[in-house]
C-alpha cells in the first residue's frame, strides 16, 4: 500500500510542473504584454514602458522569472496584479467562497437529481423514468451552459419576472439569506443542469451493472421487497463508481461554471479570470489558471488514493 | 472492411440502415451544403449594411430574419456563421485524431519513454477544464477561425489518444503482432497494418461527439466575446445578441434561428456517433458474427469491443 501511494504521488510531481509551465508559457509567450495596454493612454515612451516592465520584474531572463514564480507558488504567494499591486492569492481568496457557494449547490442539486433518476432509470429499463433520464441527458450534453443561461432569464427573469438576472445581492451587500438564495437560484440550475447529465449516465450504468450481480438475485430470492433490494443491494454496490464519477466530473463543472458566473456577474474565480484576459493581468490569468488545475490534480490524486485504499486489486495491477 | 464485404453489409451501410443516425447524417449534410451553395444561390451580403432597411428590422421579403444592429442582413449572417461554425468543428475533430491516434499508437505500442511523456502531457491538459485553457489561449494567439481550429484542436487529442492508448495496449500483446514482429516487421508498418486497423473503430464513434464538443466551445467562445468577433459571424456571436434584454424578449427572430442551427447541429451529430457505435459494434451483438470473429481470431484481425 505505501509503495502505491509513493508511486501515485511520484507521478503527480512532473504533472504538477507541467501545469507550471503550461501556465506561465502560455502567458509569458504570447505576443504583447500588460505594458503595451497600459501605454495606450499615455504617450509613453520606450523608456517609460522598460521602466515598467522592470518594476513588474519582467526585465530579467524567463527561466529566472519562472523559478521565482514557482517558488512563490510553493509558498502560498502568486504575486501581486499588475494593475492594482494588490495580492493576487488575497484577490483569490475573497472569490472562493461565492464559487465554492455557486458550484457546490449546483453539484448538490445534480446529484439529488442524478441518483433517484438513475437508480429509477436502472430498475425498469425503458420506462418512462429511463426515457426521462436519457432526456435529461442529451439536453444536459448538447445544450451549452451559456443558451441555458439565456433560456433561465428569459423564463424566470423576463417572462414571470420572478428572479434577478445579474449580481449575488440585490443592492451589493449581504442583506439577507433569501435575497442570496434568489440570486443563486439560476446560475445553480444552469452548472446543476450542465453536469446532471453525466451523473444520470452513469448512476443509471453503475446500477444495471449491480444488478447483473448474483447477490441481487440471492437477495430477491429470499423474497426481499424490490425497495430494500435497490436501495441496500444494488445502490450500495454502485456507489463507488457513482462518487467516482462525481468526483472526476469536476473540472468539467468548475469550467462551466467559469462561463456561468460571466454571464450572471456571479463575484466569483471565473469572472476574476475574465476580468484578468481582458486586461492582460497575467499575474492574475496565472493565478486563477494554476489554482483550477491544482484543484483538479489534488482531486484526481484523492480519488486514486481513495480507490487504492477500497479496492485492492487497483494497487496490485498498477504496481 | 474485407470482412464486412464478406458479411453483405460495411459499416457504413448499416449506420444508413439505421433511420434515426441517417436521418441525422441528412441534416447534417444538408447543412454543409446549405452553407456552401447559399450564398452564392442567394447573393447574401454578409458585411453590407442597408440602410433603407434600418437597424434592427424586424423579418421582411428583403431580409426573411431581419437586420441587426447597424442593419446587416441576418440571414446571410446565419449562413456564413455557419460556415465559421460548422467548418471549425469539422476541423478542429480531425485535427485532434490526426494527433491523437498516432500519440497514441506510440505510446501503447513502445511504451517506456514514450508512454510516459505521452501520458503525462494529457495528464498535465485535462488538469484544466477545457474552456479555461481554451479561453486563454484563443485570447494571447488572437481570436480568428484559424486559431480557434488549432487551439480546441491541439487541446482535444486527449480522449482520442487515451482511447487510443488503451486499446494499443490489449492489442499489441495479441498473437499476430508477436508474428509480424517476428517475420521482422518495421514498428511503422506493424502500427499502420496490424494495430490501426484494430483500434481505430472507437475513434470513428468519438469524432462527431468531439466535433460537437468543439462547436460548443466555439459558440461560448463566441459569444462571451473572445472567440469569433465581429465583422465576422459565427453561430455563438449572432446568439451574443440576446445578451441584452431587450433582444432576448423582443426580438426572438435575432437570436432563435442560430440558436436552433447550433442546437440541432450538436444533436445529430450526436446522433451520427451513436449510430456509429451501433454499427460498427453490431459484429459482436449479430450471432453470425460472432462465428466469422472467433473463427478470425487465431489467425487474423479481432474486433473488439468498443467501450
Amino acid at each position: 500500500m505505501g509503495r502505491y501511494i509513493r508511486r501515485r504521488l511520484l507521478t503527480a510531481i512532473p504533472v504538477f510542473l507541467g501545469i507550471t509551465l503550461l501556465v506561465f508559457g502560455m502567458l509569458h509567450l504570447a505576443a504583447g504584454s500588460v505594458t503595451d495596454l497600459m501605454g495606450e493612454g499615455s504617450a509613453s515612451s520606450a523608456a517609460e514602458k522598460a521602466a515598467l516592465e522592470a518594476s513588474l520584474g519582467l526585465d530579467r531572463p524567463l527561466p529566472v522569472q519562472y523559478l521565482d514564480w514557482l517558488s512563490g507558488l510553493l509558498r502560498g504567494d502568486l504575486g501581486e496584479s499588475y494593475l492594482t499591486g494588490r495580492s493576487v492569492a488575497g484577490m483569490i481568496a475573497q472569490r472562493v467562497g461565492p464559487s465554492l457557494l455557486l458550484t457546490g449547490t449546483g453539484v448538490l442539486l445534480a446529484v439529488a437529481i442524478a441518483l433517484p433518476l438513475g437508480i429509477l432509470a436502472a430498475w425498469r429499463p425503458g420506462s418512462a423514468w429511463d426515457k426521462a433520464a436519457s432526456a435529461l441527458s442529451l439536453v444536459s450534453f448538447g445544450v451549452p451552459g451559456f443558451f441555458l443561461c439565456l433560456v433561465g432569464i428569459l423564463v424566470f427573469s423576463v417572462v414571470l419576472g420572478w428572479l434577478p438576472s445579474q449580481g449575488m445581492y440585490e443592492y451589493g451587500v449581504f442583506t439577507g439569506i433569501g435575497d442570496l438564495l434568489r440570486h443563486l437560484a439560476l446560475p445553480a440550475g444552469v452548472v446543476c443542469l450542465s453536469g446532471v447529465g453525466e451523473l444520470v449516465k452513469q448512476t443509471r450504468f453503475a446500477c444495471l451493472e449491480g444488478l447483473g450481480e448474483d447477490y441481487i438475485l440471492t437477495a430477491r430470492a429470499k423474497g426481499l421487497g424490490e425497495g430494500a433490494v435497490m436501495v441496500r443491494h444494488a445502490l450500495r454496490g454502485s456507489l463507488i463508481p457513482v462518487l467516482t464519477t462525481i468526483l472526476s466530473h469536476i473540472p468539467h463543472i468548475i469550467g462551466g461554471s467559469v462561463v456561468v458566473e460571466q454571464v450572471f456577474g456571479w463575484p466569483g474565480m471565473g469572472s476574476l479570470l475574465f476580468d484578468g484576459i481582458d486586461s492582460r493581468d497575467d499575474a492574475v490569468v496565472m493565478g486563477v489558471t494554476v489554482v483550477i488545475a491544482l484543484t483538479v490534480l489534488l482531486t484526481n490524486l484523492l480519488l486514486d488514493l481513495v480507490y487504492g485504499l477500497a479496492d485492492p486489486r487497483v494497487r496490485y495491477e498498477k504496481g | 472492411m474485407r470482412r464486412g464485404e464478406r458479411s453483405g453489409r460495411s459499416p457504413l451501410a448499416r449506420l444508413l440502415r439505421d433511420r434515426r443516425a441517417a436521418l441525422c447524417l441528412a441534416i447534417l449534410a444538408a447543412e454543409l451544403l446549405a452553407v456552401l451553395l447559399l450564398p452564392p444561390l442567394l447573393g447574401l451580403e454578409p458585411y453590407a449594411s442597408d440602410l433603407e432597411a434600418g437597424f434592427w428590422a424586424p423579418p421582411s421579403a428583403a431580409h426573411p430574419l431581419g437586420t441587426d444592429d447597424v442593419g446587416r442582413d441576418l440571414l446571410a449572417r446565419l449562413v456564413y456563421g455557419g460556415r465559421v461554425s460548422l467548418g471549425v468543428g469539422l476541423c478542429s475533430a480531425a485535427l485532434s485524431a490526426l494527433v491523437g491516434v498516432p500519440l497514441g499508437l506510440l505510446a501503447g505500442y513502445r511504451r517506456g519513454a514514450w508512454e510516459f511523456w505521452i501520458m503525462r502531457l494529457a495528464d498535465v491538459l485535462q488538469s484544466f477544464p477545457s474552456i479555461v485553457l481554451v479561453l486563454c489561449l484563443v485570447t494571447l494567439a488572437g481570436p480568428s477561425a484559424v486559431n480557434l481550429v488549432l487551439v480546441l484542436g491541439l487541446l482535444g487529442w486527449t480522449d482520442i489518444a487515451r482511447l487510443v492508448y488503451g486499446n494499443t495496449l490489449s492489442v499489441r500483446e495479441k498473437e499476430y503482432v508477436l508474428a509480424a514482429r517476428a517475420l521482422g516487421g518495421r514498428t511503422g508498418r506493424i502500427l499502420r497494418r496490424n494495430i490501426l486497423p484494430n483500434v481505430i473503430s472507437p475513434v470513428w464513434c468519438a469524432l462527431p461527439l468531439r466535433a460537437g464538443r468543439a462547436i460548443l466551445s466555439e459558440s461560448s467562445l463566441s459569444f462571451l466575446g473572445v472567440g469569433i468577433r465581429t465583422p465576422q459571424a459565427s453561430w455563438g456571436g449572432l446568439i451574443q445578441y440576446a445578451a441584452s434584454l431587450p433582444v432576448l424578449a423582443e426580438r426572438p427572430w435575432v437570436w432563435v434561428p442560430p440558436a436552433a442551427c447550433m442546437l440541432l447541429t450538436v444533436f445529430c451529430l450526436q446522433g451520427v456517433g451513436d449510430g456509429l457505435r451501433d454499427a460498427l459494434d453490431s459484429k459482436i451483438r449479430n450471432p453470425s458474427h460472432r462465428k466469422l470473429n472467433s473463427f478470425f481470431t487465431k489467425s487474423g484481425p479481432k474486433c473488439d469491443k468498443i467501450n
